[in-house]
């Protein structure tokens, strides 16, 4: 632009115009040039060029459909206020574009008017319209920026238009992929199955028998499903919190002191897919188990099938969740000072006087801290209950079996959506208020040479006879988990074989080469490309979030957090269940794409990386930022030259735990997985499920190991001395989740 | 550390990213470039066979078939789910009834494919049935296996009839799928409810009910779990016991004794479909010789609906079973569908 005298009455500078120019003209672009809805086939595939009615542009469309024609409108207002030199007044115009979408997205969707009230109005059927696509998008994050863009100039922010409009993207982005599908189970949850309001009905479904009845206790029936969720995840939580401080205490606090012990267990729980310890219970403890048989055979116990059932899940997410547990009351344990003890036994204190008065109290909240998130784990578990529960039924497999059955009701899985939701997030909350916000660490900044005291002799010998056999369990499942799928049938007829491996994984050699002939191959391609997609958006949305809370201040700061915090405590089932309901239908459609499986991977795996973030900026003194910007440098440009070489450990960290959790995911997914976009963990739980326990076990052994090779490789890629920063990184990340 | 190798350190992890990055992608752009000729079929049999007829008609065609194995109550839930945006052309197997539910309620496409002539009286009667919105490709009776060595261990008699599982020696020992995901656990339901009688079914399960070990997704996870000693007796199919006694062979195949009822597996193009041309073309193939062929080598051993296929030595001998006269037009109405998955769900399944 060679127009010198508006530049310089703009308010922002001349920088100001370009990018105010910018985003205009990719709000234009999304109108005029890109097709406005989505295109069948993918608009990846650019085929949509040789197809110009299905694609046509928002501006083409506006003939017969001319409500898009108002969306013109707010581009104009902007480019008459940027002519005039004037970003002031861009709000408005970005504001109203995107209230206007909004409203005519959900007014006329696939099958007329969107709600009751509009059709009753019109009282025709009204005209339909498909979802939207990548001009919408364009459209959409054009006026997003040009609202930024006059906040920024208001002097929101200290004026700095880079966080403006970063704050805005994150909190659009929660917006629409964590707040409105929530949103949409809240919706149809009052409606019945044919889509009309019916909030009796509601009512009843949330007060309904199945949900509450205490029958089990009266000894009449069974418990609802509510109630037996509650009890395995408090149980759980006991259990898992008793495990994890025995460890946590073994390993630090006797002479064992096995680091071998803290290393793997913190990496264990994040690489093993979570339905593998069920699997392994079965075969260990089913009705034709190898223990089973061993004592059916040697001592004369029947078979029976204890393991399907409530004690069956407590055992495999005991087993799944302790390291959790452990990893958190590790850091707990670290954070109390040896001095403290050490002064205490120089009062003459007894050993069992100084865990009790001194250690303990200080390790109190920490519990606390454990036991509610191995509560939270436990009830979002989805996969152990579903390959162990048998009759026992769990919110979470309920959740799923109401959207797949042949009775297909939606509204009763948003009921218990909700009931499942109302739980975890009291605990989060109750978390956060009791343990989040105090600190009860004493280690200072001095130096601290003091000795942990050693554990009095009752307490050793309790700590490893809990530890022992969990450890010795735990052992005897990863091993069964790794050959098991090498041999005919584990405990039965062990003549190793191949050929679940080769069923699965096996290449052959057709008219056109080699190929991928085996079942597995599909799955574990398209899981692996979509989690390597999700990662680097993940850590950069993590990274990002983390900054804007950690270094901007802002109103309602702590609502912003809450927000992106929150998606830890939706359990996955909720997550797929809300993403079905939401993005099934228009305005935003995306069920049936790859998309909709990278954005769940994004938001369920976010909350690791802004811990990991928010972790290392705190170690990092503002001293720094305020540095390079009172040197001159934008925030942008302090964030990425001055900020980010620092935190390369967390993006590391970040991306790391984005991929793994994303392989390792199911229960989310598995409502979202299709045909095409088949998810390795859905495939195994498929296999499982109909009985083929080996071809589901090799494949879980593959995963594992190609997570080992994976997360060793990076680390070996990294190098030694990045890698003590980034698994500290890791391991406060992973213990403060 | 050096200044300069901090930088190629740093350069290589960005080099890391960016090749993840481009490989995510090229595998996404990958995906989209096989979008030239696509089929997705939701399958409703046995994974082996559903796997064995998607590889070998993309091998003969060259066509894409991207293929999910579901039970078939959840396939006919998904078509419903799916209805304003139909995710599938073909369905492709499972029981009958869900088919001609589905049918009825318009979700599924109406053809008339050349082959039909050469089907078997029982598959062209489906195909009328549902003013051809469905076929019958193949036939399965209805019956429960055991395992035989786990009986003798102890002392019980082999069971014959119907009435003998709900006997209390089987507490926790049977197995049966859950009709409401499962097409062949629906069978069960509506056979018993044409053998006694509704009210007396319902009763029937609710006893059956106390010996249930687990209501399981899938219609032939009962007779897979027989055959891996998990369970005592699976009601199933008789074609998917015959598969479990195959690799086992303390299993043993019943044909209850008051009679049973039987399935017509179907197939069906999904109204609005995106392929519609490659699923009327997947169709015609189906119902022919090569493709029915199939279904043996691959643990299937239903009765096949074309005259010209061969029926397998392995299939339970028709002219042995009592086979009682299935109503298929009632059973597979939506109305009386729901009403007795309602009870079931009620009364049996949640009553207790």
């Amino acid at each position: 632009m060679t127009r010198p005298a508006t530049s310089q009455r703009m308010s922002g500078g001349a920088a100001g115009d370009r990018a105010a120019l910018a985003w205009l003209l990719l709000g234009c672009a999304g109108f005029v040039l890109l097709p406005w809805y989505k295109v069948e086939g993918g608009f990846f595939s650019f085929d949509w060029f040789s197809r110009p009615a299905e694609a046509a542009p928002a501006m083409l469309l506006s003939g017969q459909r001319p409500w898009l024609l108002p969306l013109a409108l707010p581009l104009l207002l902007a480019g008459w206020r940027l002519w005039q030199g004037r970003l002031r007044g861009l709000g408005v115009a970005g504001g109203l574009g995107l209230a206007w979408l909004v409203a005519e997205g959900f007014s006329i969707i696939h099958s007329g008017w969107g709600f009751s009230w509009l059709a009753a109005l019109a009282g025709t059927p009204g005209p339909t319209q498909p979802g939207l696509g990548w001009g919408a998008v364009a459209y959409a994050a054009a006026m997003l920026m040009l609202v930024a863009l006059d906040m920024a100039a208001r002097g929101w922010c200290k004026g700095d238009r880079f966080v403006v409009g970063a704050l805005l993207l994150v909190i659009a982005s929660l917006i629409l992929f964590v707040a409105y599908p929530l949103f949409s189970i809240l919706a149809s949850a009052v409606k019945d199955n044919d889509g009309n309001v019916v909030p009796g009905l509601f009512a009843e479904k949330l007060f309904s028998a199945n949900i509450w009845s205490l029958g089990c206790l009266r000894g009449a029936g069974s418990c609802g499903v509510a109630w037996n969720t509650v009890a395995v995840a408090v149980l759980v939580g006991v259990l898992c919190t008793v495990l994890g401080l025995a460890l946590a205490l073994i390993a630090l606090r006797t002479r064992l002191r096995a680091k071998w012990l803290l290393r793997s267990l913190s990496i264990l729980p994040i690489i093993t897919p979570p339905f593998v310890i069920g699997l392994a219970l079965i075969l260990l403890f089913g009705r034709a188990g190898i223990v089973t048989t061993f004592l059916s055979a040697h001592l004369g116990i029947p078979r029976s099938r204890w393991i399907y059932g409530m004690a069956g899940i407590t055992m495999a997410q005991v087993l799944a969740f302790t390291p959790i547990a452990f990893l958190v009351l590790v850091g707990v344990l670290q954070g109390v000072s040896p001095s403290m003890e050490e002064a205490s036994q120089t009062l003459r204190a007894s050993r069992w006087r100084t865990f009790r008065t001194v250690t303990w109290p200080l390790i109190r909240p920490g519990l606390a801290s454990a036991f509610l998130i191995s509560f939270i784990e436990s009830m979002a578990d989805f996969a152990n209950p579903l390959v162990l529960g048998g009759n026992f039924n769990v919110l979470s497999t309920d959740i799923f079996f109401a959207v797949v059955g042949a009775a297909h009701d939606q509204g009763r899985a948003a009921v218990l959506a909700i009931v499942l939701l109302a739980f975890t997030i009291a605990a989060f909350l109750a978390q956060r208020r009791w343990v989040g916000g105090r600190s009860y660490v004493t280690v200072s900044g001095k130096g601290d040479g003091g000795v942990p005291a050693p554990l009095p002799g009752p307490l050793r010998f309790g700590c490893y006879a809990a530890a022992l056999p969990w450890l010795l369990l735990t052992v005897v499942v990863y091993a069964i988990i790794l050959s098991g799928g090498f041999v005919e049938q584990i405990g039965r007829d062990n003549t190793p074989t191949l050929h679940y491996f080769l069923t699965a994984f096996s290449v052959e050699k057709g008219v056109d080469g080699w190929f991928l002939s085996g079942s597995a191959w599909p799955s574990l391609l398209m899981t692996i490309g979509l989690a390597l997609v999700a990662m680097p958006f993940t850590a950069a949305l993590g990274i990002l979030t983390a900054w804007l809370l950690e270094r901007q201040y802002f109103a309602g700061r702590t609502l912003f957090e809450f927000l992106a915090m929150m998606s830890f405590a939706i359990p996955g089932t909720v997550v797929g269940i809300s993403y079905i309901l939401a993005f099934n239908v228009p305005p935003v459609q995306l069920t049936g794409t790859g998309l909709i499986i990278v954005i769940s991977f994004v938001f369920r795996n976010m909350p690791v990386a802004i811990r990991a973030g928010v972790a290392n900026l705190n170690q990092i003194d503002r001293s720094l930022d305020e540095a390079s910007l009172t040197l001159g440098a934008r925030s942008l440009a302090t964030l990425r030259r001055v900020l980010l070489p620092i935190l390369k450990p967390a993006v590391v960290t970040a991306m790391i735990y984005s991929f793994v959790r994303a392989v390792t995911a199911v229960s989310a997914v598995i409502f979202l997985a299709t045909g095409r976009f088949n998810l390795a963990t859905v495939y195994i739980v498929g296999r499982a499920d109909v009985g083929e326990y080996g071809i589901a076990i090799v494949y879980a052994a593959v995963l594992i190991v190609v997570m080992m090779v994976i997360l060793v490789g990076i680390q070996l890629l990294i190098g030694e001395r990045r890698l003590g920063r980034r698994r500290a990184g890791a391991e406060a990340a992973v213990a403060q989740l | 550390m050096t200044d300069t190798g901090k930088r190629s350190r740093g350069r290589q992890s960005a080099w890391v990213a960016a090749g993840a990055l481009a490989l995510g992608l090229a595998g996404l752009a990958g995906g989209a470039k096989a979008a030239d000729r696509n089929l997705v079929m939701y399958c409703g049999v046995d994974e082996a066979w559903c796997r064995a007829m998607a590889t070998t008609y993309q091998k003969q065609t060259g066509v894409n078939v991207d293929m999910t194995r579901m039970s078939a109550g959840e396939i006919y839930a998904r078509l419903r789910a799916e209805k304003a945006n139909p995710q599938a052309d073909i369905w492709w197997g499972g029981t009958g009834d869900p088919h001609l539910q589905a049918a009825e309620e318009g979700l599924t496409e109406e053809y008339k494919s050349a082959v039909l002539p050469n089907l078997r009286d029982w598959a062209q009667k489906q195909a009328e049935r549902s003013k051809y919105r469905t076929v019958g490709i193949y036939l399965g009776a209805l019956g429960y296996g055991y395992n035989e060595e786990d009986l003798k261990q102890r002392n019980l008699k082999a069971p014959e009839c119907w009435a003998d599982l709900i006997k209390p020696e089987f507490e926790g020992e049977v197995e049966m799928a859950d009709p409401n995901s499962s097409g062949t656990a629906w069978t069960a339901l509506a056979t018993m409810v044409q053998l006694m009688g509704e009210d007396k079914a319902i009763d029937y399960f609710k006893q059956l009910n106390k010996n249930i070990a687990e209501y399981t997704k899938a219609g032939a996870a009962p007779a897979l779990a027989v055959g891996k000693g998990e369970t005592l007796v699976g009601i199933a199919f008789q074609h998917d016991v015959i598969n479990a006694a195959k690799q086992n062979t303390a299993v043993k195949v019943v044909s209850p004794c008051e009679g049973t009822g039987y399935e017509i597996g179907s197939m069906s193009i999904v109204k609005g479909a995106k392929h519609l041309d490659e699923a009327q073309k997947y169709y015609d193939w189906a119902l022919s010789v090569d493709a029915q062929k199939l279904a043996a080598p691959n643990g299937s051993y239903q009765i096949p609906s074309n005259k010209d296929t061969p029926v397998p030595p392995e299939a339970p001998d028709l002219s042995k079973i009592k086979l009682i006269d299935y109503d298929f037009a009632k059973y597979g109405s939506s109305e009386v569908r729901k009403k007795l998955l309602k009870r079931f769900s009620d009364e049996v399944r949640n009553g207790g």
